[in-house]
């Protein structure tokens, strides 16, 4: 059902965990299927320098968290603003059909961190 | 690596003696039961042995009650359509919410295309339902009540006799679907009452592809396939002879196996059971702790989901089955779950471990260890924490 890189990110997920001093951090969650994922960044110099991610889901999940936080570090806050859920399925090397709603949450889940992190800026 | 099989619910490894028996009957005594010649009269003899064994195991009146069909869903929409449909013109059923959906979804379609009226019966926290509902449902056009003998994802045993016995009071015919008690307990229709009841052969060690529906003499039912008039116009078709003479093999052996090979589930599960609520925190036993199947264990751990669980336990070469394969988007927790009102966070940590013949304590010891490891493995990311939300 998973391709062999899916497999290893379920196996050995990069980065997971929470930014103890996170500037911004960002959590959604999908009520039909009810997948949750939550990522938190660190920030300096207008780019990602540290990122983690959290959550309860399926394997396709776990994988897809555990990707986006490999993509995001060290990119600038517009580059990462680009990467969408879609970006991550296609470095994953695909994903089910049926994964791809649900359980593929990692960039919305980090654009929410960034937009957390703006609003503490501005505030 | 170590492989350990841990679904039989959903099938089973046919057995050497079951697979020798299908072999014969289509290398060798090929002939079609109906035919009047000598290759066909063999045959045919040989389809009343396995009717024979299949009335033992389940303690049939006659063998001319048991009727052969091409699966325990088969016999499911059989025994239902058979009987709405029989011409009495009663239009109401009785069944619960916990049912397999060769049940459910029958029923549904009666009521959306055939004009019945169909009485889901709740059931409590072990997904149990009350005799009591049973009585209380029971109208002037009820036409059926069916009642499974044990529930397919969390083991929990029906109190089936009390059930039939109100039914026979009241004059209403009962089906149970016994596909997955057939075999681990020791089934007597008689003396449970009931008027039919499904079994299927793939879940006893039996090839797939075949079923029987065991019907008491005297009760009124339809066919609901047509054709050449095979098992006495019931279930029309050739009949699947490797298939059906494999059954009455399976059914043979696990008349045989009773009740040793029950207790020695039971010990293997219970070992199981208590192993893993021993060393996982936050975890917990679905369905009733002793009216359950023997090879069935069902346990939800909070803050981790049923399917990550499922394929990590799969790289390590465990085989097990969740109660929410959330493999389409909308897909909802398991039915089952959901109507003994387990939370959807606890349903969707949900994992079936279902034992068989060559289970050994050895395969026990090495899944408690593997999924306690896998439980905090994933635990440790989960932005539930161990013990998890209330809700989701």
């Amino acid at each position: 059902m998973y391709n062999d890189i899916v497999i290893d990110h379920f196996t050995n997920p990069r980065n997971t965990g929470e930014l103890a001093d996170a500037d911004g951090s960002g959590k959604v969650g999908s009520p039909t299927c009810g997948d949750i994922m939550m990522v938190t960044i660190k920030v300096a110099d207008n780019r990602i320098q540290d990122v983690k991610f959290k959550t309860f889901g399926c394997g396709a999940a776990i994988a897809s968290g555990s990707m986006l936080t490999e993509m995001v570090k060290g990119k600038t806050i517009t580059e990462a603003l680009q990467i969408t859920d879609a970006m991550v399925a296609e470095a994953l090397g695909g994903l089910p059909e049926p994964k791809l709603h649900c359980s593929n949450l990692a960039a919305s889940a980090l654009h929410e961190a960034i937009k957390d992190y703006q609003a503490k800026q501005n505030g | 690596m170590r492989r350990v099989y841990l679904d039989n619910a959903a099938t089973t490894r046919v057995a050497p003696e079951v697979v020798e028996v299908v072999v014969a009957y289509m290398q060798d005594k090929y002939g079609n039961p109906s035919s009047v010649h000598e290759f066909g009269r063999t045959v045919r003899r040989s389809l009343q042995t396995a009717r024979q064994q299949v009335a033992e195991l389940i303690n049939a009146n006659c063998p001319g009650e048991i009727y052969f069909t091409g699966s325990g869903t088969e016999a499911d929409n059989l025994a239902i359509k058979g009987i709405v449909l029989n011409g009495e013109g009663k239009r109401h059923i009785i069944t619960s919410a916990v049912e397999h959906h060769a049940i459910l979804h029958t029923c549904e379609d009666l009521e959306e295309n055939h004009g019945c009226r169909v009485t889901y019966l709740p059931v409590n926290g072990y997904g149990m339902v009350d005799p009591a509902s049973v009585r209380e449902a029971i109208a002037d056009d009820t036409a059926l009540v069916s009642i499974m003998y044990a529930n397919n994802e969390v083991g929990t045993i029906q109190p089936i006799r009390e059930i039939a016995a109100i039914c026979r009071e009241k004059g209403v015919l009962m089906h149970t679907d016994a596909v997955q008690g057939v075999g681990q307990l020791p089934i007597d229709v008689q003396a449970d009452g009931v008027d039919m009841l499904t079994l299927s052969a793939h879940k006893i060690y039996g090839p797939k592809g075949v079923g029987a529906l065991y019907v008491r003499s005297g009760v009124k039912i339809r066919p609901i396939i047509h054709g050449g008039g095979q098992e006495r116009g019931l279930r029309s078709g050739t009949e699947g002879i490797p298939a059906i003479m494999g059954l009455g093999k399976a059914a043979e052996l696990a008349r045989l196996r009773l009740p040793e090979y029950g207790e020695r589930l039971t010990r293997l599960r219970d070992r199981l059971i208590t192993g893993l609520l021993e060393r996982v925190p936050y975890s917990c036993l679905n369905g009733h702790p002793v009216k359950r199947l023997p090879a069935n264990a069902n346990i939800s751990f909070s803050s981790v989901e049923g399917e990550a669980l499922l394929l990590d336990l799969d790289l390590h070469g465990i085989a097990a089955s969740s109660g929410s394969a959330c493999s389409s988007g909308s897909e909802a927790p398991s039915h089952v779950l959901t109507a003994m009102g387990v939370s959807v966070e606890e349903a969707r940590g949900s994992v079936r471990l279902t034992l068989g013949l060559e289970t050994s304590a050895e395969d026990i010891d090495y899944t408690i260890d593997t999924l306690a490891a896998v439980v905090e493995r994933l635990r440790a990311f989960s932005p539930l924490g161990e013990k998890g939300a209330q809700h989701v």
